[in-house]
């Protein structure tokens, strides 16, 4: 099977020293949808940037849809469809103007450019809306504007970047059926990148993890998972519990590892979860620990993320964002 | 061909948006109106010191005025372009196939008939506070052209700016820094020979002023002399022609920071 996206060793380090991209690389297969999950600042849009033309990386290549990006930009530029985090639709034109100014810019014309600007609006959910300016859409509205945008000229690859953030919860869903429902029509190579776990788990069929400018992990949400091994156990503790004595109740038994505790929660994995909660409970109760609550959980991404990376994913997140801020 | 289609593209994106909001070129006349109106009667008697070719001070100010107004006018154009590149709309058009320069000349295209506008209706409420134009209508003709060829570089370099630093704030900074002494170093409001002589070799260089000398003579004088007009608009379209070029390549620097 032949890739829509090669990325290799690319580095990229902006004005005042800041390393975005730190020899990165992956391969998408063609036709497929393919997750870049890191949390903000791990160097997704960077990477977006550099397949799309927009930026050039310091080191490092790319071949999208078998074409140099760095060779042959303008050959790159006509069979790729970019969805940028920030909205790209111009909220002084209607949502009709803003697609055909994005065909003609690829040279379509007439009739086909019509049919395709009206297709597009239909299935976009738009086709009552398309002789109204933009400005006056909603957010989930202009979102969809910006996806039809990408595709008015058929790309073979489409990049989307950051597509759900800072929408509502039931928008996000509907974007994420429309996503899923375009790679299965249209045959399109799919980049998604995010910054939201679900997202990359429901809608990637295989994925990279990315912190810190470079790949930690990569594989199929599923096979990343199973990489872990067994379940996770989440235990809330009653009040005025120690370290050392939770540490010494769990320490002998064979159904448990990895033991974390964090504050009053208690996290540890286990092979055969289901089984192992009677034996962990009677150990914390034999030990005179009391127990608030029990959660068995097969690997979140969060889980894989952990383990790649040393911290968790939000903590990252969040840290990332108040040092961009 | 294809550059001069994506113009054309870019050109009707930013009528339409201007159509939408037509009152949008009745705000920039508000400061222009002032000038005209108050600060012409206020300075009606200056023109008894001579040198000021009419004894009409309204007559002298609103070719300045009309200048004036085209190169603020096209100082501000950036701030489209601010806009553009905060929201992804010009990332999404630098990765098409568009021509770069239709970016700039769609912007310069649309400026031009604002400020083509602009001089319109500065021309007609001078005439109705009372001044005469013995250039007639090719006097006319020539005032919008000086306007047009004023426009044009500045709306390229508010562009090249908006590109470079990307804030509006540095646009703002830009226009009142550059803008506001090239209108004092040139004849808009003051006749040139009683301009200090330092300022009068800074007026030489300065392309408000090639405009408004230009603009002046056309649309004042029954009899103007041509051939200074003539080297003042090639001097302003050499000029745009620079400001165009290195708008162009602004968008190199901008795509290497990002």
């Amino acid at each position: 099977m032949s890739h829509a996206i090669e990325a290799e060793g690319l580095v990229k380090t902006y004005p005042k020293g800041v390393r975005a991209l730190d020899g990165l690389g992956f391969a998408v297969e063609e036709g497929t949808i393919f997750g870049l999950l890191g949390p903000n600042g791990a160097g997704k849009s960077t990477t977006v940037k550099v397949l799309t033309t927009l930026s050039r990386p310091d080191a490092g290549g790319a071949r999208v849809a078998g074409l140099d990006v760095l060779r042959r930009p303008d050959r790159v530029r006509r069979v790729i469809g970019l969805v940028s985090q920030r909205s790209a639709v111009d909220p002084e034109a209607t949502g009709r103007e803003n697609l055909t100014l994005q065909g003609r810019l690829y040279g379509m014309e007439g009739r086909e450019l019509r049919g395709r600007v009206a297709e597009l609006l239909e299935r976009f959910g738009l086709a009552g809306a398309g002789k109204r300016v933009a400005r006056d859409y909603s957010g989930g509205m202009q979102r969809r504007l910006d996806i039809a945008t990408g595709l008015v000229h058929r790309p073979k690859v489409l990049f989307l970047d950051e597509p759900t953030t800072g929408l509502d919860p039931e928008v996000r869903a509907d974007m994420w059926r429309m996503i899923r429902e375009l790679a299965r029509d249209e045959g399109l190579t799919i980049l998604l990148t995010t910054h939201y776990l679900e997202e990359a788990d429901r809608l990637a069929s295989r994925l990279a993890i990315v912190d810190r400018g470079r790949v930690v992990a990569e594989g199929t949400p599923e096979a990343l998972k199973s990489e872990l091994r067994g379940d996770a156990l989440q235990i809330e503790l009653g009040d005025g519990q120690t370290n050392g004595e939770v540490h010494r109740a769990l320490a002998s038994l064979a159904e448990v590892r990895d033991v974390v505790l964090e504050g009053r929660r208690l996290r540890a994995r286990a092979d055969d979860g289901p089984r192992a909660v009677p034996v962990v409970l009677q150990a914390l109760e034999s030990a005179g620990v009391r127990v608030a609550s029990v959660t068995v959980s097969r690997p979140s991404l969060d889980d894989v993320y952990l383990r790649h990376t040393g911290r968790r994913f939000e903590e990252a997140d969040r840290a990332e964002e108040v040092k961009t801020r | 061909m294809t550059s001069l289609k994506h113009t054309w593209y870019m050109t009707l994106r930013h009528l339409r948006a201007l159509a939408r909001q037509p009152w949008y070129i009745a705000f920039t006349l508000v400061q222009p109106m002032i000038y005209l109106l108050l600060f012409g009667s206020l300075f009606q008697k200056i023109t008894g010191l001579g040198h000021f070719g009419t004894a009409d001070y309204i007559a002298y100010l609103t070719p300045g005025i009309v200048v004036m107004t085209a190169m603020f006018s096209g100082g501000w154009s950036g701030m489209g372009m601010v806009f553009d590149l905060d929201r992804g709309v010009m990332d999404r058009f630098l990765v098409s196939p568009v021509r770069r320069g239709s970016l700039i000349n769609g912007r310069v295209a649309q400026g031009a008939i604002v400020a083509a506008i602009q001089a319109l209706i500065i021309l007609v409420v001078g005439l109705v506070r009372g001044a005469r134009f013995d250039g007639g209508p090719l006097g006319v003709l020539a005032l919008i052209a000086s306007a047009v060829l004023l426009a044009a570089p500045f709306i390229a370099l508010s562009n090249a700016t908006a590109l470079m630093v990307r804030k509006e704030e540095s646009v703002i900074g830009a226009v009142n820094f550059i803008l506001l002494p090239l209108t004092f170093t040139s004849s808009v409001f003051m006749a040139k020979d009683l301009m200090p002589g330092w300022m009068q070799t800074v007026a030489r260089f300065n392309p408000a002023n090639w405009a408004v000398e230009a603009a002046r003579d056309a649309a004042l004088q029954a009899h103007p002399d041509w051939g200074s007009i003539g080297t003042h608009l090639g001097l302003l379209a050499a000029f745009t022609v620079v400001a165009v070029a290195l708008a162009t390549r602004a968008f190199r620097a901008y795509q290497r920071s990002v």
